[in-house]
């Protein structure tokens, strides 16, 4: 009896063998949400490829092509140092993705340990955690990725780490309720019962059952930390010049000439829009198919 | 050869008679009455200008004291009278005499002595305890101060100083109360009481400054203004906005030539756009303690790959920067005449040639293609990241690969300092066009703590010293030209990159104000708006 | 009600305990000085020795544990010291930003909830209906567009049409409320919109959720006018989750709008932390974040108390 609630493990998507079949389903029940994943994975890529489809290098300048406006050697136009608007944002599309994926996978990933651990520890290791972490979601999170940035300094490696490390009370918080409520299940119990190691109970029990709220934490967040890039690089306190990003694109020189040349504030920021959509509307789908539970 | 000398001199002054016309500066009777609202950019830390050094505090506060004495505001780089009615130098060029004005007040009714000036100049030379002077290094030569009796001030110095009278006339050498000083070294900060023009009414932080005129000025008939507001507005874009719809009526440290045009297309001919080259610039010091940068092959090749006229002509089309000089302000009393600038590494007109020789050189030193560095620089937009992006571009051009690493102020400014960078873009921002202050930055690091760039060379040094102390102009001159050669041809410790461009936009209704190359000169005394 | 209100108050002293501990630990690792920063970062030619004075003077030499306490025992008084950038009082710094940045709060959570209440109970009524599909669509495009930016299109939608720019410069409400209300309804509706999207959805849920329940069926049954169901008996109780979104917002919205102060010039809480950070202040970074940390777990307070005042099924505990 106990051995087979050993290894009957929850149903846990990862090891679904009917994933397919899954998918299936997904795409069916949520037109919307298939639609925003064949967005994401079109931007995607576009930011691969980047290089081979790119028109023009996005970091030259070309003094002799300042503020050109959509025409037909530059579609979107060209920037303040004559560089070219659609390349910049085909690019931009590589910076928005990395920071989007490694913040909130990073971020995610690190927040769920934490919860997890607090969990299975539960006693004074998870009431300074949940302290801290209660704290921690009293800043906005502007505020805290700012102090974080303040801390590390600004540049690509830097905002990543700084907008993950923001995320990582909220989901823990997320993680640790949803890991809590299946270390009291009675197979945890049976489990600890036969002598299984903290260790083992956590990985084969816990985190196979935090990995719905988990994704969708990640997805929820892709949009957040992409926002929260361009709110940063449009401080000056995240992607530095000359790397293409969009919320860089959108600052300084881009509302300097919002009258002259507002193709350079309009099409970053519709970029923007349609990416974090497009996550959103993923995140919103996925959530629903994962974990009604989770509905709000 | 005399006849020759005048008749010059007569088409200079009907140039010039013809430039102020035309700026209409002179056209009209001034009119009495009426506030000035202008911009400022950021915000006054304390308010002491002895300890400050930002035109933040200059803008708002300097209508509320008078120097000692100070540049002619029409007229750059003449020093003309102030609390001081008149001076004198000793033969020896040793020892500075001035002579007070009489009936002085200060706004709290009571009347400035030479006592006060000492007592003023005593706080910026030798600052006791924990007060600080941010000017204490530039008055080294400065010996001490007398006051014989009420209207008589003294300085001896150590040793002859050509510029020690423009140095007197700094824009931030406000004259304090000495009873004042003397109770609280630090009333200054927090606290205002001067014999300037306008009097002190609020300071809204993160909103305004307002001051109203001083009704018993000791100039007659002044000021014109019934008063003045500075907005702080931190915005470049509202900052723009602001003037074109009239909200504010001028900011006096610059605007970008693009934001110029902006202005100038909405306001018509209801602005007026003056523009001076600056005496600011932007440096490029290399970090010597660093391979390869300690090969002054490398060095010129960095020099030499920028196109400084090219990029003059493309960057001051959208950032403040332009004119292409070298150790001293183009247009200024020290700069270097062009067919010897185009002789330094970087400033020949053939940027290909100049590329050719920067790969060679590259070779020589033994840096591959595709070598990799960083560029350590401020997070401000105007104009440090526009020069940022066009260096990186340029040395893209033979080769090179450069990381941007863009810092705020503070960790910056510790970068430099403790030498953790490639290379990196500096600045160097003056009230006057004098080698004393340009060229301090270049000496041997135990001997300036402003060189970056970790190098020792004791030949700059003997050049400064020879300079500062020489009395005949020509053969100063001709120091100054050696230092730069040695500095930016020979070693390339460090390079200049670009000078900036001064471009005051202002509403028609501003009068009597003239660009200066400095952001630090403003003066609101002869200032006046129309209707 | 006011026993379980001064135990929540007690509760609130050694989280503000923790919060202080963190925060001065958070700021202490900020590189760069503000010695440095005030003294050489105009280029001047200042010796070693002075910036050791200036040192002194500040406290910074003191040892760690001897700042913070000098800090912590001022926070009772609300003294919360002086800035070592200007040499203000940090309450005073505070003052007249928190006034702008209240004000912007209050009109942004009134557009907000404007929006979102409609929005959101039509949707939830007819759902499945194309109103509740638009809805959806309006509140997720809202949460994906960036306030900074719907902020700029709106001043070039201001420039290009009206040839008109909202004022640049504060004017107290009571001092000049048309200047006042002219230069923050911009701000407000930028910020309103996104933040309209978050309530939008509670408001939603909340909502299918209540029309769900046993009472409201009951309701029907009985043949109430729908007004009447839905504004007595089904908003009534829909409203409290909804009620703790706007006050988490409210409280995110002091501090948190960083970006669109920059874009409309706005002299807010949010500009002086950036601005604070940037001059290395240290105690004006710890007042803020005191202050923002405080707002929020005040606003949780009074959440607490409404839920127990709206809903008097829970106990007071």
């Amino acid at each position: 009896m106990t051995q087979e609630l050993l290894t009957a493990a929850p149903p846990a998507l990862a090891r679904s063998p009917r994933r397919a079949s899954w998918l299936g389903r997904f795409v069916r029940r949520q037109p919307m949400g298939t639609v925003a994943a064949v967005v994401i994975a079109a931007i995607a890529v576009t930011g691969a490829l980047a290089p081979w489809i790119a028109p023009y290098d996005p970091v030259a300048n070309d003094f002799g092509a300042m503020f050109v406006g959509p025409s037909h050697d530059h579609w979107l136009g060209t920037d303040a140092f004559g560089r070219d608007v659609l390349s910049r944002l085909i690019y931009g599309a590589r910076t928005a993705l990395l920071v989007g994926f490694a913040a909130s996978l990073g971020g995610a990933t690190l927040g769920a340990i934490v919860g997890v651990i607090a969990a299975y520890f539960r006693g004074p290791t998870d009431l300074v955690l949940q302290r801290a972490a209660d704290i921690l979601i009293s800043f906005p999170l502007i505020i805290l990725a700012l102090a974080i940035v303040a801390i590390l300094g600004s540049g690509t490696l830097n905002l990543i780490l700084a907008i993950a490390l923001s995320f990582v009370p909220r989901i823990e918080l997320v993680i640790r309720a949803s890991a809590m409520s299946i270390r009291g299940m009675v197979y945890v119990e049976a489990a600890r019962a036969v002598g299984a190691g903290p260790w083992r109970i956590i990985f084969r029990h816990m985190v196979p059952n935090v990995v719905a709220p988990y994704l969708v934490m990640v997805t929820a967040f892709l949009g957040q930390a992409i926002l929260l890039e361009a709110s940063l690089s449009f401080l000056g306190l995240g992607v530095n010049e000359p790397t293409a990003a969009w919320g860089l694109m959108l600052s300084g020189t881009a509302v300097e000439f919002l009258q002259r040349a507002p193709w350079m504030a309009i099409f970053p920021g519709l970029a923007i829009t349609i990416t974090v959509l497009a996550f959103n509307v993923l995140g919103d789908s996925l959530r629903d198919a994962l974990d009604p539970r989770l509905r709000t | 050869m005399r006849q020759l000398r005048f008749l010059v001199a007569a088409v200079l002054a009907g140039a010039l008679v013809f430039v102020s016309m035309s700026a209409s500066t002179v056209a009209q009777q001034p009119r009495r009455g009426g506030t000035l609202n202008f911009i400022v950019n950021a915000e006054p830390p304390s308010f002491d200008a002895h300890r400050e050094a930002t035109f933040a505090l200059i803008h708002p506060a300097r209508g509320h004291y008078n120097l000692l004495v100070k540049f002619d505001p029409q007229n750059y780089p003449k020093v003309v009278p102030d609390l001081a009615e008149s001076w004198s130098a000793s033969a020896d060029g040793r020892t500075y005499t001035f002579k007070i004005r009489r009936g002085v007040r200060f706004h709290d009714g009571s009347t400035l002595t030479a006592r006060d000036i000492k007592a003023t100049y005593e706080k910026i030379i030798f600052p006791k305890g924990d007060v600080v002077s941010a000017r204490q290094a530039t008055y080294e030569m400065v010996e001490r101060i007398e006051s014989p009796d009420a209207n008589t001030v003294v300085f001896r110095l150590k040793w002859r100083s050509p510029s020690f009278l423009q140095a007197v006339a700094s824009p931030w050498n406000w004259i304090y109360k000495a009873e004042i000083i003397e109770r609280d070294p630090h009333w200054y900060e927090r606290n205002v009481m001067g014999t300037g023009p306008f009097k002190f009414v609020e300071y809204v932080r993160g909103s305004h400054w307002a001051a109203v005129r001083n009704e018993n000025y000791w100039v007659r008939d002044r000021p014109y203004l019934d008063g003045y507001r500075a907005l702080f507005i931190t915005n470049a874009t509202a900052a723009v906005n602001a003037i074109k719809s009239g909200q504010a009526l001028v900011e006096f440290r610059g605007f970008s030539p693009t934001q110029r045009d902006d202005i100038v297309a909405t306001l018509g001919n209801r602005a007026v756009v003056q523009e001076s080259n600056w005496i600011c610039n932007n440096i490029v010091v290399f970090n010597t303690r660093r391979k390869p940068f300690d090969d002054a092959r490398f060095r010129k090749a960095l020099s030499l790959a920028v196109d400084r006229w090219g990029g003059s002509e493309a960057l001051s089309r959208i950032a403040f920067v332009g004119p292409v000089g070298g150790a001293t302000r183009p247009g200024g009393p020290f700069a270097t005449p062009p067919a010897e600038l185009e002789k330094l590494a970087g400033y020949s007109r053939d940027i290909s040639a100049a590329r050719a020789q920067a790969r060679r050189l590259l070779a020589e030193a033994g840096v591959p293609e595709g070598f990799e560095f960083n560029l350590l620089n401020r997070n401000i937009q105007m104009p440090y990241s526009f020069v940022g992006v066009f260096l990186i571009d340029q040395w893209r051009q033979v080769g090179l690969r450069v990381t941007h690493v863009v810092k705020e102020t503070g960790p910056y400014l510790a970068d430099e300092r403790a030498g953790n960078f490639d290379a990196a873009v500096d600045f160097n921002c003056d009230f006057y066009d004098d080698p004393d202050l340009q060229l301090v930055k270049f000496l041997s690091v135990n001997k300036s703590p402003l060189n970056y760039g970790g190098y020792n060379d004791s030949i700059l040094d003997r050049l400064y010293t020879e300079q500062s102390r020489s009395l005949d102009a020509a053969h100063r001159i001709a120091l100054v030209r050696q230092f730069e050669r040695r500095l930016l041809d020979d070693r390339v410790w460090q390079i200049y990159v670009l000078w900036w461009k001064r471009i005051i936009p202002h509403s028609a209704r501003l009068h009597g104000y003239k660009i200066s190359p400095s952001h630090y000169l403003e003066d609101y005394q002869d200032v006046w708006v129309s209707e | 009600m006011a026993r379980f209100a001064a135990r929540r108050l007690l509760l609130m002293i050694p989280t503000l305990f923790a919060v202080t501990v963190i925060i001065f630990v958070l700021v202490r690792v900020v590189p760069g000085d503000i010695v440095e920063l005030r003294l050489v970062s105009g280029g001047s030619f200042v010796t070693p020795s002075v910036i050791e004075a200036e040192r002194v003077r500040l406290g910074l030499n003191k040892p760690i544990w001897a700042q913070f306490t000098q800090w912590i025992v001022g926070i009772p008084r609300l003294d919360l010291g002086t800035s070592m950038w200007t040499g203000q009082p940090i309450t005073e710094e505070i003052a007249l930003r928190l006034q702008l940045s209240l004000q912007l709060a209050v009109m942004a959570t009134l557009i907000a909830v404007a929006i979102a209440l409609p929005m959101g109970i039509a949707a939830a009524v007819r759902r499945g209906s194309w109103v509740d599909h638009a809805v959806q669509v309006i509140s997720v495009a809202g949460l994906a567009t960036p306030s900074f930016w719907l902020g700029i299109l709106l001043l070039l939608f201001l420039l290009t049409t009206f040839h008109w720019l909202p004022p640049f410069t504060f004017t107290p409400l009571w001092v000049d409320p048309k200047a006042n209300l002219l230069q923050l309804i911009w701000p407000a509706l930028a910020v309103g919109y996104r933040y309209s999207a978050v309530t939008t959805r509670m408001t939603r849920s909340s909502m299918l959720e209540v029309l769900r329940e046993d009472y409201v069926r009951t309701a029907w049954a009985k043949g109430l006018a729908a007004r009447v169901i839905l504004t007595r008996h089904a908003l009534r109780n829909a409203l409290l989750p909804v009620v703790t979104v706007i006050g988490l917002e409210f409280a995110f919205l002091i501090g948190g709008l960083v970006v669109t102060e920059q874009v409309f010039n706005l002299n807010g809480i949010g500009k002086l932390f950036v601005d604070a950070i940037s001059h290395r202040d240290y105690t004006l970074i710890q007042g803020l974040l005191l202050l923002v940390a405080a707002i929020y777990i005040l606003v949780n307070f009074l959440i607490d108390l409404l839920y127990v005042w709206l809903d008097p099924r829970l106990s007071y505990g």
